[in-house]
């Protein structure tokens, strides 16, 4: 069982399987004619939302309420946070609400961290600062096995803005610790500081990656989080790092394509290889839920 | 053999009870046209299948069948915490039909409880009946099972293992105290 969900760097090989097989047994209530069970019954969660979000929020409420929890929605735009008030005290008065998992977003890294002092409640993190968004590793490590059938010995390239992402910083983590073999790939001013720490390889040169990869990654630029010019510009980054079908069609066979979402269409990806055959973007954002489910059922049991 | 543990059903046993299980379904429905049979997971599925072939023999039908993991129905979430999922499948639309759930063991009913709420969630079925190997009493709700392969008076200090050669390399039905060993 797991207390918190703050980083893949908690999860082990055997946690992480957990997590997965309990998602497969959730995948099937999507395709039922009523997608509820009513195991969470009187639990409450709610979304602590201080960025923006589409899926992640969606996908969460969606985990939550097919599961019959109830689902407070908290976005920090509207609420007390515009009349100043802490991270804390919004904390404390959910706590005094007395919910039973928060589900955080929040552009500070280890703001999650620091909410386990703060309250009872289960804390799961939906995406924190450049840190980690655990549960999107998780649900993409759950379309890998069930598109290939394992995560052992893939070779899977990680490409793009790796330096803003914290969906790398989990993807990698989980993908090293399910044994599979991971490749870097950007310009060198977006790769991290202390890139040789992460165990992966890294590469400059996107056309000899491809042929030997099982699973390409690709990551959003994100503009949001540039503060400073990364590369001259977006046209110049599509031509040398964006996948276009030429680019596709280097890869293996039966490689597949994948990004968490939100495209920049014709940067990191274009339209055709984004809604094309090896594209797995579209079941991302399904097995979501089902990963989702699975995280919130197995932290909040036993101790009711 | 067993020591802790005696054996109350051979295989034997266990292969003439399901057989006139399967006769008294199909008369109490006259026949199996309706019939959908869910096999409770774990031994209920493989019960469901002997119950299945019985019924193909006797009447020369295929009855649909299927499996039902209720782990999410439980009511007791909160004291054990989270269980392994199993796979629920359902063999196509149970509107209208007669669904036949299958247990070994008929205890306490809060496992048929459990499962009565997944099949209606599924759909709505024109009845539910039950059929369980053993009835072992002790009920805490008010749950009875319509086809019985035996009736077994217990002690709540005591258990009941059920045997089937498709997990376990033989059909045999045990009962001994609580946690002893075999």
């Amino acid at each position: 069982m797991i207390t918190d969900l703050l980083s893949m760097e908690d999860l082990d090989t055997a946690a992480i399987t957990t997590v997965l097989d309990t998602a497969e047994g959730f995948s099937d209530i999507a395709l039922r004619p009523i997608k509820k069970v009513p195991v969470l019954r009187g639990r409450t969660v709610c979304n602590l939302f201080y960025e923006d979000s589409t899926r992640t929020r969606i996908s969460f409420e969606l985990a939550a309420k097919r599961l019959s929890a109830d689902v407070l929605n908290f976005s920090a735009k509207g609420s007390s946070v515009s009349k100043g008030e802490s991270l804390k005290d919004t904390a404390l008065t959910l706590q005094a609400m007395g919910v039973d998992a928060i589900v955080i977003r929040h552009s500070a890294s280890g703001a999650p961290q620091q909410l386990t002092r703060w309250v009872d409640a289960k804390v799961l993190n939906a995406g924190d600062g450049w840190h980690q968004h655990p549960t999107q590793a998780l649900l993409d490590l759950f379309t890998i096995r069930r598109r290939l059938g394992r995560i052992e010995g893939l070779n899977v390239a990680v490409c793009g803005d790796v330096y803003h992402s914290r969906v790398a910083r989990s993807l990698v983590q989980g993908l090293l610790t399910m044994g599979a073999q991971v490749t870097l790939v950007g310009p060198p001013t977006l790769m991290p500081a202390c890139v040789e720490t992460w165990g992966t390889a890294v590469s400059h040169d996107i056309d000899a990656v491809l042929p030997k990869t099982d699973v390409l990654y690709l990551l959003r630029v994100q503009r949001e989080r540039m503060a400073q010019q990364f590369f001259p510009s977006s046209r110049e980054y599509a031509r040398i790092w964006g996948v276009d079908r030429h680019r596709v069609a280097t890869l293996p066979e039966d490689a597949i394509v994948m990004h968490p979402g939100p495209m920049n269409r014709g940067v990191e990806i274009t339209a055709d290889v984004a809604d094309g055959a090896n594209s797995l973007i579209a079941d991302q954002v399904t097995n979501g839920i089902a990963v989702r489910m699975s995280c919130l059922y197995l932290m909040l049991g036993g101790d009711a | 053999m067993t020591t802790g543990f005696k054996q109350v059903l051979a295989a034997d046993d266990v292969a003439r009870a399901l057989k006139r299980m399967a006769h008294e379904i199909l008369e109490r429905n006259r026949g199996a046209g309706r019939l959908v049979l869910m096999g409770i997971r774990t031994r209920g599925v493989p019960l469901a299948e002997r119950l299945a072939a019985n019924l193909a023999e006797i009447e020369g039908v295929a009855v649909p069948q299927g499996q039902l993991d209720v782990t999410l129905y439980r009511d007791d979430y909160a004291r054990t915490g989270p269980l392994p999922l199993g796979r629920t499948a359902f063999p196509g639309d149970i509107d209208g039909r007669v669904v036949v759930l299958v247990d070994d063991v008929l205890y306490t009913g809060r496992t048929v409880r459990a499962a009565l709420d997944a099949v209606v969630d599924h759909g709505r079925p024109a009845a539910v009946q039950l059929a369980v190997l053993v009835d072992r009493g002790h009920r805490e709700l008010p749950i009875r099972a319509d086809y019985v392969g035996k009736n077994l008076p217990t002690s709540a200090d005591e258990e009941v293992r059920v045997r089937l050669s498709e997990p376990d390399g033989a059909d045999e039905v045990l009962l001994g105290a609580k946690g002893a060993v075999e």
